[in-house]
């Protein structure tokens, strides 16, 4: 009996429309986040994870009635991420009925940032999202590099050190994605989730690489990690939440069924 | 037609509050409102809250609600949530120390540098996600949940109440620990119902039609 470890899909929304085809049988609209979110729901998910991708920051308010939406019909935890600059954004995400938000290039432009939504609207709601790579500098042991715009502009800051800076500015949590993993299907990088895991007190929801059951079970076992977030594997119907769940179960994983 | 009031002031995010009794009680009117006489005036009382106990208190006395509280916790239906059941207490820990409300007998401690008994390894705070609540004792919230449900958790501070025959619901976190206290026409949960699926409706549920 205890806390069990969570199982979150993530869905990106373009201009208020979930993207990367979500494929379900008999479904009637695959584009309409709200549909896609009860179907989560129904199949046993933890959290749902909504990543805006929208372009332009016209279209930005779209992702607004989204949450409102989905706010209320679906009774489990919500997260937004994408485009979350200013106090302004956080305090639209949570009053449209996100418990949380993703603060993810923001943090590194400004990281006052994620102190002051942290002591404004609680550590509970923030997130802050982390895209990490390896590097291998010359005379120099391999490291974990965070970099921005999909794994393509490096930072310099090391991966650790800043999960750890974040944590004392007060983030409730760490969304740890590996750039080298992201779209593989190979699995997360394990070496890179647990030693994130381990460094930080609060909890780490591993993502990226997500090719079968057996990934996720190891990123609880292996990678330590608290949560687990994964979108084609649940998206294309390749299996259910709930036959990730038991899968995990029977890898001796705490989880919700 | 009955009225709920949700309590507002000014921490944290009521909507979905409002929205998940507004799902579970169709024909019941839910004011989300810092106004006093709304309150008094409410059928039942719900009292959230999200955010450090230190602002929470500072708020609660900035909007001229604590009387208000006070006496809605002992004449009407009144369910507390998450940060509300803390501040019923009589002291938080929390922000260097707190006075809280001092509407049930106990205080609010840190989840300190916890361990798992078994593995060693350290478990993580803050206390986050879905987990098993025990139920110690029948009482008409409880209707229909089965034993041992799982509802959704966000915290770092634990209830730890000095009446044992108050606690209605535990948990296990490294320990056991309170999650759940009921007192006459009161009743506080350190859970958020409203994020806990068919638990959490089915809870919200009882609450609307509860006649203590």
């Amino acid at each position: 009996m205890g806390l069990a470890k969570r199982i979150i899909p993530c869905l990106d929304v373009d201009r208020g429309r979930v993207v990367k085809g979500v494929k379900f049988v008999e479904m009637r609209d695959a584009g309409d986040p709200v549909e896609i979110a009860r179907r989560y729901d129904e199949q046993g998910a933890d959290e749902i994870t909504f990543l805006d991708i929208t372009a332009s920051s016209d279209d930005r308010e779209t992702i607004v009635h989204v949450v409102e939406q989905v706010a209320s019909e679906v009774f489990i935890p919500l997260t937004v991420g994408g485009g979350i600059r200013t106090l302004d954004d956080v305090r639209r995400m949570l009053n449209a009925g996100a418990d949380k938000v993703s603060i993810n290039t923001a943090a590194i432009h400004r990281p006052e940032f994620v102190r002051e939504a942290a002591e404004r609207f609680g550590n509970q709601c923030i997130v802050v999202a982390i895209d990490a790579k390896s590097v291998y500098p010359a005379n120099e042991a391999s490291r974990w590099e965070i970099f921005t715009h999909g794994g393509r502009r490096p930072t310099g800051i090391d991966a650790i050190e800043w999960a750890q800076r974040m944590a004392k500015y007060g983030a409730g949590e760490i969304l740890l994605t590996s750039m080298d993993r992201d779209g593989t299907k190979r699995g997360f990088d394990l070496e890179l989730t647990r030693a994130i895991s381990e460094a930080v007190s609060i909890p780490v929801i591993a993502s990226g690489g997500v090719g079968t059951l057996d990934h996720l079970a190891d990123g609880i076992l292996l990678g330590k990690a608290d949560a687990v977030l994964a979108a084609s594997i649940f998206h294309f119907a390749e299996y259910t939440i709930e036959q990730a769940k038991r899968h995990m179960l029977a890898r001796g994983i705490e989880v919700r069924l | 037609m009955t009225s709920i009031a949700i309590i507002d002031y000014g921490m944290g995010n009521l909507r979905s509050v409002a929205k998940a009794l507004e799902h579970v009680a169709p024909q019941t009117r839910v004011h989300v409102t810092q106004n006093r006489r709304d309150i008094l005036d409410a059928d039942r009382v719900v009292f959230p809250g999200q955010g450090s106990i230190r602002d929470c208190m500072h708020e609660l006395a900035r909007w001229e609600l604590i009387d208000v509280i006070r006496d809605a916790a002992r004449n009407k239906p009144f369910l507390g949530l998450c940060l509300g059941p803390q501040a019923l207490l009589d002291f938080s820990e929390e922000n260097g120390g707190v006075e809280c409300l001092k509407v049930l007998p106990g205080r609010v401690v840190w989840f300190n540098e916890l361990r798992d008994p078994v593995s060693g390894e350290r478990l993580k705070v803050p206390h986050m996600g879905w987990n098993q609540v025990h139920q110690l004792r029948d009482h008409p919230l409880w209707q229909g949940i089965p034993q041992d449900s799982r509802f959704y958790f966000v915290h770092s501070y634990y209830l730890q109440s000095n009446d044992e025959t108050l606690t209605v619901g535990q948990s296990h976190y490294c320990f056991n620990f309170t999650v759940a206290i009921a007192r006459d026409n009161l009743f506080a949960v350190q859970f958020h119902p409203e994020k806990s699926a068919q638990a959490g409706l089915r809870l919200l549920a009882n609450f609307v039609k509860w006649s203590p």
